[in-house]
């Protein structure tokens, strides 16, 4: 294995809970991990909840069949509010893929070594929930089995695209962040892949992952291209965190309607992004270390550090907040004053401030470190969190459709029962697709973590957990 | 596929030239005549029949075609079953490969199209005809030009040259084409709910009639709606000369009763006013909505919107006071309103009557709004003989003989008021004739009953107790255009020949007649009126066209004859037989048009069609009348049908004075009372469905009511105090908003013993305690749209109170109902969207409508602007001028193809409506003022649509069109989140009708016809715009202004659309947009609208002081 570089700050990142707990050697994080995936044992508790997923998928698979055959009007959507649910979904999961290439991009960038244990199931989170995501446009569509005509393909009509349409930008965003995604996870993951092969005692395992592991030897010229290649990628996924989200709200700030032409809607919308991205991360990973007693990998630095860039997010969001209400004052453009006034006294000011609650005053609790090292106040946290950005996805798309210009087209707009199967079934999707990862790959880099050992052995000892049987 | 191909083919032999009915010697029953055509042929032994043929010897089951059915596949396909050879490889390689290259490619299948053998003269496919026909509704006709393709109607306009109609249309009119193909139509003879057969029918009624003539007749009666048919009159009159002691009874719920004994009291003699509306300053409508329902409204409209034209260089117009119960279009475009109950109404005009001198007024309490009164006493006198006072059919007969007193001491006769002799063949008070028959059927005194149109079951007062003492008729028959609730308690049902179908007469408003020609072959086997009545005197074979033809020609020397007769004796000499008579007297309808671009253009050079039947008819207008009389007749024919009215037949005006002695005060009861606090029921007819015969056309039932905007649904109107004090309202439900769900309150009505349950709807501007409720719902045999909609408002009608019934009973029942509403809201929010002023406002400063809102500069863009080299289409619409009528609305969905969706669809926000009309208020809650606004796209020039749509599925044109590509539509809808107009929709579910066969013939078949899944919306009708354009080609000209007329604005009565090249300076349209009232709707968010609206100017009395008392809600 190379050799270990010191951080200079390393005193200071390990100062108060380390990043792995001590006492682990190679193989023992190496035993620990695998033996997830390649152990004979699945545990019951995965089949139930792999079971209730796979059941909320196929309420998916079902809700979108019903669509495709009676078309959109199955929704609750109308004119004037001719977006709702699925649109809110859309961006509500693209916020959530934020977490894992922001951790595993930027971070790696920044050389926040603390990322090692997460990043690679928010990896996975990001790409099922881009998954996800990506489902909402298509299916939204009035016409699904068209949706190839966003793209610029050569054809005999000499028809492009419309490229001044941000759902043509949105296509571009969105696809290209799902591929780069990808490569990035699947890359990451070639040398545990690799270990999985050389440990796995059925022939059919060995196969599987001999295959994906693309032969790798572990040689140093292997891990030099390695290296190259993950540096490269995550220089190339870095803006793209922050293009994907900036695009996404291009699809409302191009727009005229008052609550959608706003110029504050980029970053806000990326700071919405990474705050509902690592919420997911804390609501995914605070019941995995618990099923799985990784908490020595997952430790409680872990999600100390993801509630700060919470707080800091949720912040940034805010400011969005205010901003939106102060530039509808500032402006004293007559629609503005009555979108701000509608959301927060009209029919959906339950949902505004509702959104308030879950997104501004709730998370200040985050300022205090009890609340930063209670576990299952972080989980119950970040569910908060989640449902705040959903609800405020909702309240930008709905409240400024339902009442507009012309009071004379208001009207409103109630989920009908297609509308939650197929978010619910899309929640399910989800779920589904991380029980299959957690059980047939690592869930936590397995060389990554190694390199984090000598680390932990030079450093204090301090506040060791106590150390559970694997 | 064998049965398509046999449509088509038999369709271009038989309904391509079959909209001339006659033109074909062929039977009307066109699929037996050619079973039996083709059969005789494969007798004759024609073993190979041309290609023409074809599918007929199909239809015959010849060998061949059973064979074939036998085998599935057509001969050469069983070669397939042969060994392989190399041939057939390669033959199916080469078919594999090619098949494998083109996937997106359906298969067509072989279905030969045939060509006219004998092309009808003038028709030349693609290209509309219109033929001048008329509508009898309500007791007078619109005269109409329906546009006919390839043989099918698809469009209906108004008739330039009829008075009732000036060019423009109704929503009835435009909606009754959608009841002919109405699949829920009426198609066969029945006999107790079984199918039968005509010729059942004329044995069984034949023996009847034998039977009736021992006592020539005393037991027979004809029951009728209001027959404006001269020829139907005759023939009537014809029945019951033949049977004495029978008896003719008319009936309608929405009769003109109170106006007939109105003028019996005023007159002693029954006349009919034909009001001037252009000689009209000062105007007060009693309860009166002239502008929208009643004989000649189409014209009263429009001649009443001239005078409201106002600009910098006409700076004056008419003055028009309301008083009325119930808010309708015409309360909405007063001048002034001032909501009464009716019997304040009453007091009202007493006082009237009274302060300006009329003898017979009686004495009258003073009314409450002194300022009022006063101003408005002060006005009419000031404007002696350029006043008029006209008065609702609702309203009491002593209400319209005070009114005929007050125009006669106003000096208004002769001048703003005309008399005519009415124009309903017989004018008799239909409450009381019904009364007498019902009394009759009780005492057993009816043996056999006809009741000819109309469903008297369902609309007949509940306390004649219709129903029950029909049964005691021993032979029931009904003629109508549905199986309906009056056919099924009749022993025999005839389905009615739609007037579309057949050949009738009718007099418009002032008198003037029309021969309404039909468009179409009967589509079922139904039977006209005249058919029906020419069976019961004895001359069953008679065409409707021959009766028509005969009735004028015995009588055109003198069209306005009320009284003409049948020529029976000449009739009898002269047709030999009926299959004889039928080839004798066939023509074609003479066209009054074939170009769309000038209807009525090039009508003088045009020779109606006469020799396009095949060539073994004979040569049909010499053949039967070689005398000169004849060929006079001819020519009458033809140019009465070509112009769809018959010169000189309007009846002449008479001079008439008021006896005011004779106007004494009624003693109805409902005189002075005061009811107080107990609430009354006003009976209206719906805006939309009338009194229920439309209640299953999809259209009307889906249109918005222009006030309450409310669909598929009635309920019980009121206003906001009186919903206060009985406890009840109405909510929005978050299921589609405003423009979607309200949960109303459902109340109990009860009236004499009877009652119904009724939602809420508060209608502000309505009088305090009253309640009004519309007439034609609560069907339970209307067809599949109108079943169930509704209430039954007939339930508590009686006799007695044809349209008020005072004291009625409220009770709460706790229980919601959902109505499906398109606008709820109706307050403008402070916005500058419909902008108006007073005329005094307007005169000190005309650019008024600019000054509140902050206007664009010219150009505020990063780009250049697009230059707009030919046409610039654009569109102007006078706010002034609009009514909200609704037919704009309708016109555009029977241009557009646009679907109905449904009243489920509608509670969910998802009405597809391309033109909307908004409707707000300003002003206090208890009487405000009313604004219309039509809201077609506005073809923005800065689209906002266009952006962000994807796909580029709406984008611009060269010549300034907002086009919407369908066929590139993926549906994100993003273009409608975008259009700040809202006046976009889109195809949530698959709204269009695509199995229905009879309303395929329907559409317009230059309007692609929109699938689920597809945002579509206003096109500026640019189907039009492009016929033009070609014909303008053709003659290497460029488009003349008027000569594109979009549907909405062709149909208006008020001419508040104009439509036109803003490129050309000279246009009517640019000339309008450069008004100072001119103004861009929104036009401070840049998007430059190519629609733009003239600001609306009210002129009310200065001494009238309009304070609103109370804010709106």
């Amino acid at each position: 294995m190379q050799e270990i570089e010191r951080h200079p700050n390393e005193q200071r990142l390990s100062d108060s809970i380390p990043v792995i707990a001590p006492g682990h050697t190679f193989a023992s994080v190496t035993d620990k991990i695998s033996a997830i995936v390649l152990t004979h044992r699945t545990p019951i508790g995965w089949f139930i909840g792999a079971g209730i997923a796979f059941a909320l998928t196929m309420l998916l698979f079902v809700a979108v069949a019903y669509l495709i055959l009676k078309g959109t009007g199955i929704w609750g959507i109308n004119i004037p509010i001719a977006w709702a649910f699925a649109i809110t979904n859309f961006v509500w999961w693209i916020g959530i893929g934020h977490a894992g290439t922001l951790i595993s991009a930027i971070l790696l960038l920044l050389r926040q070594r603390w990322r090692t244990s997460i990043n690679r199931f928010a990896e996975a989170m990001t790409l099922f929930a881009v998954a996800c995501a990506g489902l909402f446009p298509v299916i939204h569509l009035g016409r699904p089995w068209l949706f190839y005509w966003l793209l610029p393909y050569p054809n005999t009509m000499s028809i492009w695209p419309n490229f001044r349409s941000p759902l043509m930008w949105d296509v571009f965003a969105v696809s290209t962040y799902a591929t780069v995604s990808l490569l990035f996870w699947y890359v990451g993951l070639i040398p545990d892949l690799a270990t999985l092969r050389d440990r796995a005692r059925h022939r059919f395992g060995q196969i599987v992952y001999g295959m994906l592991a693309l032969g790798w030897r572990g040689s140093a010229i292997h891990w030099n291209r390695y290296e190259t290649a993950s540096l490269l990628l995550a220089g190339l996924a870095t803006p793209l965190v922050v293009s994907v989200h900036t695009v996404v709200s291009f699809d409302f700030s191009i727009a005229i309607l008052p609550g959608w032409h706003t110029t504050i809607f980029p970053p806000y919308f990326v700071a919405g992004a990474i705050y509902s991205g690592f919420a997911m991360v804390l609501t995914i990973a605070i019941p995995l270390r618990k099923f799985y007693g990784l908490e020595d990998f997952i430790t409680e630095r872990h999600l100390r550090n993801m509630a700060k860039i919470m707080l800091a997010t949720g912040l940034i969001v805010g400011y969005g907040y205010t901003i939106e209400a102060f530039m509808a004052w500032y402006s004293s453009n007559t629609f503005e004053e009555f979108m701000i006034k509608n959301r927060m006294t009209g029919p959906y000011a339950p949902s505004y401030w509702s959104l308030i609650l879950c997104n501004i005053i709730v998370p200040q609790l985050l300022w205090f470190r009890r609340v930063r090292g209670s576990v299952p106040g972080l989980f119950i946290l970040s569910l908060v969190v989640n449902t705040g950005m959903w609800l405020e996805r909702f309240i930008i798309i709905v409240t400024s459709l339902h009442r507009d210009f012309l009071p004379s087209s208001w009207g409103m707009f109630r989920p009908t029962f297609w509308d939650w199967a197929t978010y619910i079934g899309t929640l399910g999707l989800f779920t589904a697709l991380l029980f299959l990862f957690i059980r047939f790959l690592p869930m936590i880099s397995i060389f990554e973590m190694r390199t984090l050992l000598p680390r932990t052995e030079t450093g204090e000892h301090s506040a060791a957990p106590e150390r559970r049987p694997a | 596929m064998e049965e398509s191909a046999h449509q088509k083919n038999s369709k271009h032999r038989q309904t391509g030239p079959g909209k001339n009915l006659p033109v074909l010697n062929v039977p009307s029953e066109s699929h037996r005549s050619i079973l039996n055509l083709a059969a005789r042929r494969v007798q004759r032994g024609n073993a190979s029949p041309d290609e023409y043929w074809r599918s007929l010897d199909e239809l015959a089951d010849t060998p061949e075609f059973r064979a074939m059915l036998h085998r599935e596949f057509p001969p050469a396909a069983s070669e397939w079953n042969d060994p392989l050879s190399r041939r057939r490889f390669l033959h199916l390689m080469g078919a594999s490969l090619a098949l494998a290259g083109m996937t997106a490619c359906t298969q067509q299948p072989a279905e030969y199209i045939v060509p006219y053998v004998k092309p009808p003269e003038g028709i030349i496919p693609g290209k509309p005809q219109y033929y001048a026909t008329a509508m009898p509704f309500g007791g007078a006709a619109t005269g109409l030009l329906v546009e006919s393709r390839e043989g099918r109607p698809i469009k209906i306009e108004g008739n330039p040259d009829h008075p009732a109609s000036l060019g423009a249309t109704d929503i009835f009119a435009q909606a009754s084409l959608l009841t002919l193909y109405d699949p829920d139509r009426s198609q066969t003879v029945n006999y107790l709910g079984e199918i039968s057969t005509w010729s059942a029918f004329l044995g069984e009624v034949g023996a009847a009639l034998e039977s009736q003539r021992g006592t020539q007749g005393a037991g027979l009666r004809i029951l009728t709606e209001t027959v404006v048919s001269p020829t139907l009159a005759a023939q009537l009159r014809e029945l019951l000369r033949q049977f004495p002691a029978a008896k003719w009874h008319q009936y309608e719920a929405v009769n003109r009763d109170n106006a007939i004994v109105g003028a019996q009291l005023a007159f002693g003699q029954p006349m009919t006013p034909l009001y001037r509306f252009e000689n009209a300053d000062v105007i007060l409508a009693v309860d009166s909505d002239f502008l929208s329902c009643g004989p000649g409204s189409l014209r009263y409209a429009r001649e009443f919107a001239r005078r409201r034209r106002v600009s910098t260089e006409q700076p004056l117009m008419n003055r028009l006071y309301v008083i009325e119960s119930t808010p309708n279009s015409t309360g909405a475009v007063a001048d002034h309103r001032l909501p009464l109950r009716p019997a304040e109404i009453e007091n009202f005009v007493r006082a009237v009557a009274a302060a300006l001198g009329v003898p017979s007024a009686g004495a009258a309490a003073r009314p409450d709004n002194q300022e009022w009164f006063s101003a408005l006493v002060r006005d009419l006198q000031n404007h002696r003989g350029r006043s008029l006072i006209i008065v609702g059919d609702e309203q009491p007969p002593f209400i319209h003989a005070l009114a005929h007193a007050i125009n006669q001491t106003l000096g208004n006769n002769g001048q703003t008021v005309q008399f005519i002799d009415p124009v309903e063949a017989s004018p008799v008070e239909q409450m009381q004739s019904l009364r007498e028959l019902a009394g009759e059927m009780e005492a057993g005194r009816v043996e056999l009953l006809i009741i000819l149109g109309g469903n008297p079951v369902h609309t007949a007062p509940a306390d004649l107790n219709f129903a029950a003492r029909l049964s005691k008729v021993r032979l029931r028959v009904h003629l109508g255009l549905y199986n309906d609730e009056t056919s099924e308690l009749c022993h025999w049902h005839i389905p009615e020949s739609h007037y579309l179908e057949s050949w009738s007469d009718a007099r418009a408003f002032d008198g003037t007649a029309s021969i309404i020609q039909p468009l179409i072959l009967p589509l079922y086997q139904s039977k006209s009126a005249h058919e029906l009545l020419a069976a019961l005197t004895g001359q069953p074979d008679r065409s409707s066209y021959d009766l028509v033809r005969d009735y004028w020609k015995a009588n055109y020397r003198n069209p306005s004859n009320k009284t003409a007769a049948l020529p029976v004796a000449q009739n009898a000499g002269a047709v030999g037989g009926a299959a004889n008579n039928r080839a004798q007297t066939t023509a074609i309808p003479a066209q009054s048009a074939n170009a769309v671009t000038a209807p009525k253009a090039n009508t003088s050079t045009q020779t109606p069609v006469t020799a396009s039947t095949p060539s073994a008819s004979p040569a049909p207008v010499a053949a039967g009348s070689p005398s000169p009389a004849s060929d006079d007749f001819e020519k009458f024919w033809r140019k009465s049908l070509n112009d769809g009215v018959i010169a000189g037949s309007a009846f002449p005006l008479k001079t008439v004075t008021a006896a005011s002695s004779q106007i004494s005060s009624p003693n109805n009861g409902l005189r002075t009372t005061d009811y107080g606090h107990s609430i009354t029921l006003l009976f209206r007819p719906d805006p939309a469905i009338y009194d229920g015969r439309f209640a299953n056309n999809g259209w009307l039932q889906e249109l918005p009511r222009p006030l309450t905007k409310l669909t598929w649904d009635n309920a019980a109107l009121m206003s906001p105090s009186t919903a206060t004090r009985l406890g009840v309202d109405y909510r929005v439900s978050s299921r589609g908003g405003e423009r979607g769900e309200i949960h109303a309150d459902v109340i109990e009505l009860s009236y004499q013993g009877r009652s119904v349950r009724a939602p809420v709807w508060i209608v502000p501007g309505h009088a305090d305690n009253c309640i009004t409720v519309h007439l034609g719902y609560g069907r339970w045999r209307a067809g599949r749209a109108g079943n169930g909609a509704g209430f039954n408002a007939n339930v508590l009608r009686s006799s007695d109170h044809q349209w008020t019934a005072p004291g009625v009973e409220i009770k709460r029942t706790g229980d919601t109902y959902q109505l499906a509403c398109t606008q709820f809201h109706y307050n403008m929010e402070g916005r500058e969207i419909v902008r108006a002023a007073s005329l005094d406002e307007f005169q000190r400063n005309p650019k008024f409508a600019h000054e509140k809102v902050e206007e664009p500069t010219a150009h505020e863009s990063l780009y250049p602007e697009y230059e707009y080299k030919g046409y610039a289409w654009g569109m102007a619409i006078d706010l002034n001028s609009c009514t909200g009528c609704n037919a704009c609305v309708i016109a555009c969905q029977a241009e557009n193809n646009i679907p109905v969706v449904g009243r489920e669809q509608v509670l969910r926000g998802r009405a597809m409506h391309w033109l909307r009309i908004d409707r707000y208020y300003k002003g206090a809650v208890h009487n405000p003022e009313t604004f219309f606004q039509p809201l077609p796209c506005m073809h923005c020039e800065k689209a906002p649509c266009e952006v962000v749509c994807p796909v580029n599925a709406t984008v611009h044109d060269t010549e300034g069109l907002n086009v919407m590509v369908y066929n590139r539509c993926v549906g994100t809808r993003y273009c409608s989140n975008n259009c700040p107009y809202k006046v976009r929709r889109f195809n949530f579910l698959l709204y269009q009708d695509w199995d229905s066969p009879s309303l395929r013939p329907m559409r317009n078949p230059e309007v692609s016809v929109r699938s689920r899944g597809v945002m579509e919306k206003c096109t500026y009708c640019v189907q039009r715009i492009q016929h033009a354009k070609i014909e303008s080609e053709k003659e290497n000209r460029t488009i003349r202004d008027g000569e594109v007329v979009t549907a909405c604005q062709a149909a208006c009565p008020t001419e508040a659309i104009v439509f036109g090249n803003i490129n050309d300076h000279s246009s009517q349209v640019a000339k309008l947009k450069a008004s100072p009232r001119n103004y861009g709707l929104l036009a401070e968010l840049q998007t430059q609208p190519r629609t733009t609206y003239l600001a609306a100017v009210r002129n009310p009395n200065p001494e009238i002081n309009h304070t609103p008392q109370e804010a709106m809600k």
